[in-house]
Parts: structure tokens; sequence; C-alpha cells
């Protein structure tokens, strides 16, 4: 059996009160398109938020391509990590976020060159280069010198999207990549998350889309309340759910 | 779907006539009453003791004009190094670590909660606190010839500037969007890097207006360098109705070369918020 490139063990997170993530444990396999699907306050998102460290975890621990994620273990003690490694790790993974989240000031070619001019310490020149060829395959290569408020909801999500895949991660992450958009402009994210898939890259996708997760999702993950209630394959657990609250929630949904 | 042929009757078509001009009689008296008292005022200048050739002698004379540029060049260097210690200070105020927070909060504190013209005396005076200053067994000097009327008058309004501007930068740090540090985080970026490249370029859009309004207040409080002998405008023209008595034409001199000045800032800022506009100007798609 091949390694997982993300494990997931007993993580727990609270946000005062709130129990955010209750002992979860999951693993994902390199190249597999994993979809979360759960109600809002379900801990998706938060699971996904810890795995790019953007929220630090409680307890637990998630291993990412077999590297201990922000801590490191001595003598039976778990250290956290300086600023600085952490956002060493980070570069392992890119995020998409809900609301986009490009940097207003620059084009959307300088958004995507930003990170591998300033992070990487490429030369601006292959950054170009790069980024110019990724806004093709995003659809995008007329908009290179589009500012973020020249485009739509849809383009700009596409842009981030180039923003993430510029930094070479092994996993890609999405915060609701689509919850944003207008309802005629989800489709043209979706396919680039298609081919991206189609492309092999891993990729942990928070979605309320369950077309594009039964279509395109290896397997499908249902939360609630912080805990996983059911995972397994897409068609399955979609069409074929065998926890209560999993039925109850898709027949909510759909 | 009903037809022009019947439309109801007893509305009769208006398109043709024309529209009265309102008389606004409120307005006119308003404005009536202004005038009046301006002239009054107006009148009362013209009539008064001052010897308006005085006026304009002194406006170009030598002293006064190396008054007005020893005023620029005080009130461009305070302001940065105002602008300097705004960026460092807000940074550290918006840093995890509670020292540095404690330490800027306290900056601000203290440079604001004293008179401005208290701290550019103590400057001026700091060889009563410190005879000799230097660093240990490398540079010694006296500080009374350290302490120039230029450099107490520098580091008492930049270091006053700071406290301020400090806390307009903080207030334009904290309004960019928190997704804004998060994508930067996502691609790797520490947080100073993070805030030197996303945020206080977005921040500083939003902070070149106020920051405007600080720098008139600056080049206008240059003028208190004046109580510690530094050669600005206010002090050049004192020095000049010390020996001639014209005190109200010199003051006017000043006045009208402050105005001037501070109608020249206005243009720049403009250009300077077109040049932090970008991405942000309304463009057709």
């Amino acid at each position: 059996m091949t390694h997982p490139l993300v494990a997931i063990r007993s993580v727990s997170k609270n946000f005062g009160e709130f129990q955010a993530l209750k002992q979860v444990s999951l693993d994902v396999f390199p190249g597999e398109v994993l979809c979360l699907i759960g109600a809002s306050g379900s801990g998706k998102t938060t699971l996904l938020r810890c795995i790019n460290q953007l929220t630090p975890v409680d307890s637990g621990g998630i291993w990412l391509d077999g590297e201990l994620l922000g801590m490191s273990e001595r003598d039976g003690r778990l250290y956290r990590l300086t600023a600085r490694q952490i956002a060493r790790q980070r570069l392992k993974t890119g995020m998409v976020f809900q609301r986009f989240n490009l940097f207003p000031h620059k084009t959307a070619l300088e958004n995507i060159i930003e990170g591998p001019v300033q992070v990487h310490g490429r030369s601006r020149h292959d950054a170009r280069t790069e980024a110019i060829d990724l806004l093709r395959r995003v659809g995008l290569a007329a908009k290179a010198d589009a500012y973020p408020a020249e485009l739509s909801g849809g383009q700009q999500q596409r842009v981030a999207i180039a923003r993430a895949l510029a930094m070479k991660p092994m996993l890609m992450l999405f915060d609701e990549p689509t919850s944003a958009l207008d309802p005629e402009l989800v489709g043209e994210v979706l396919l680039v998350m298609r081919e991206l898939a189609g492309s092999g890259m891993t990729m942990l996708v928070v979605t309320h889309e369950l077309g594009f997760a039964r279509e395109v999702a290896d397997r499908v993950v249902y939360m609630d309340h912080g805990a996983i209630v059911e995972s397994g394959r897409a068609a399955e657990v979609l069409s074929a759910p065998r926890e209560a609250r999993t039925q109850a929630f898709l027949s909510a949904v759909i | 779907m009903r037809t022009a042929e019947t439309l109801a009757e007893g509305f009769p078509d208006l398109s043709q006539m024309m529209i009265a001009r309102q008389l606004h009689w409120r307005r006119w008296i308003a404005a009536a009453v202004i005038l009046v008292v301006l002239a009054v005022i107006g009148r009362a200048f013209a009539g008064g003791q001052i010897e308006w050739s005085y006026v304009g002698r002194f406006l170009t004379a030598q002293v006064i004009v190396e008054g007005v540029v020893n005023t620029m060049v005080m009130a461009a260097l305070a302001m940065a190094l105002g602008v300097i210690l705004g960026v460092v200070v807000a940074t550290m105020r918006l840093s995890p670590n509670p020292v540095l927070k404690s330490v800027a909060a306290g900056y601000t504190w203290l440079f604001r909660g004293t008179p401005l013209i208290l701290q550019l005396l103590l400057w001026f005076n700091l060889a009563l606190v410190f005879p000799t200053i230097g660093i240990p067994g490398l540079w010694s000097a006296r500080a009374v010839d350290v302490m120039t009327p230029f450099l107490s008058a520098l580091l008492g309004l930049g270091i006053n500037q700071g406290a301020y501007t400090s806390e307009v930068i903080r207030a334009g740090m904290l309004s960019v969007d928190a997704g804004q540090y998060e994508a930067a985080q996502a691609i790797g970026m520490g947080r100073l890097r993070a805030l030197r490249r996303i945020i206080l370029p977005q921040a500083m859009r939003l902070v070149i207006p106020p920051l405007g309004n600080e720098f008139i207040s600056l080049v206008k409080a240059t003028s208190l360098a004046s109580v510690i002998q530094y050669p600005e405008l206010l002090h050049n023209a004192e020095n000049i109705y010390y020996a001639n008595s014209r005190v109200i034409e010199l003051l006017i001199v000043a006045g009208l070369w402050y105005l001037l000045v501070v109608s020249i800032l206005t243009p720049l800022q403009m250009l300077l918020e077109r040049r932090f506009a970008r991405g942000y100007l309304r463009v057709a798609r």
C-alpha cells in the first residue's frame, strides 16, 4: 500500500467553547481527489486550514509527505515550529480561498509571480514565462495585465488557482472555491479544477457542489459537528449513504 | 395593450411648457450678509495701520526665502522620519510580541501626551541631562555641540510626528482584509514580507489622505522650532521685526508663504493618491 500524502491523526481544535474538530483522523493518498462535504460549522474548513497551518491544531498531528506539520518531537515532547519553519512547510500546499483573496494592487500576472519571485527567489523573467503558461491553462492568457477589480468572480478564482499552482505545490486545498460565485460562473472554475484533477494533482476540496464531487472526487468525506461521519467512494457516499446523518444532509441539500 | 388613443382624459401635455426659474431669495440674503461682513473686515484691514509696501518688500527678502527653504526642508525630513517611525511602530503594535506591543503603545502615549513645544525644548536642552553623549570608547562629544537647533528640531518634530503617523498607519493596516494576510501566508510569505509586499501597499492607499493632513499640520508646526532658534520662516520673520518693529507686516509675509507652501502640497498629494490607487480605479469591464 502506498504511503498517504496527508495523514491526519486524532486532530482536535477548539475555538473557545466551540469544538471545531474532535479527534479527526484521515488519510489522503497521492493523486487522490477528496471532497469534504457537510453543513457549515461541521469543521471541514477548519480541517483544511489546519493542513495549511493557517489554524494551529490544539492536539493530534498532521503529516504531509511524511513530515509532521507545525511541531517537532524531541524527548517525548512536542515543540511548536517557528513561523519561518511553518512558512517553509506551507510551500508544499497551495490554497484557494472562498473569497479568492487576490492581491488587489497587483495585476493577474503580478499576483501569480509574487510567490515564485519573492519566496522562491526565481527571476522575474522565468516566473513570468511560467505564469503566462498557467494563465493559459486556466483560460485567462488575455487577462494577464488586468487588475482583480477588472475581472469577474470566476476569472478571479481561476487566477487564484494559477497563483497557488505557481508555487508548485504537491497538494492543493480548495476552501469552498465556488461558494462566492454567481451561479453562471461556477462552471468555469469547476472546469479548471476538473482539468487539474485529471493532471494527477492531489486535491482536498471543501465544497457544496455535489455534482462536482460525484464526477471528479475519488472519495467523499461527510463531516458533522467536528467529526467524520462517513467516508468512502464518491458514488457510494452520495448515492447510497450508510449513516442516517449523511442521508439527512444529502436529502436536505439535493 | 392600450394604445395612445386610449390614454385617459384630464392630464394635459406639459412637455412644451417652460419651467420658470426659482427665486432663491433666502440664498440671496445669506450671500449678501456674508459679502457685507467680508467687505467690512476687508475695509478695516485696508484702513488699518498696515504698511502694505513692507509686506511686498519683505515677501522676497533673502532672509525670508531662506526661512521658507528651511521650513520646507525641516517639514520634509521630519515627515520622512515620522513615516519611517510610524511604519515601524505600527508594525510593532500589531506584533504578537507583548514587549514590542507595549513599547510601541508607550511611545505613542508619551509623545502624543506632551506638548510638541515642550518636546522641542527638551531635545534642545538635552545637554543639561547628558553633558556628553557618544558611544563609549568609540566616539563622544559635548551634547551642546551635537544638539544643534537643526537636529533638535528634526528629532523633536519627527519623533512627535511618528507617534501620530503610527496610529494612522496602524488604522490603514487594520483595514486591509484579513484574507489578504492569509493569502500571503498561503504562498509561503513570512509576516514581515507579507506586511511589506501585501498589507502596507494596500494600507497606503487609505493612509495617504490623513497623512497629507498630518504633513500640512507639520509644515505649520515647524514654526514652533523658532523657540529653539532654528532659522525657519517664522523665526526669521520675527528677527526682522525685532529690528524694524513692522510686526504685523512680517507676520503677514510669513502667513502668505505658509499658505503658498500648503497650497502646493494639495496637488502633490493627489498625484501620490493616484499612484497608490493602482487596481482600484474604476475601469469598464
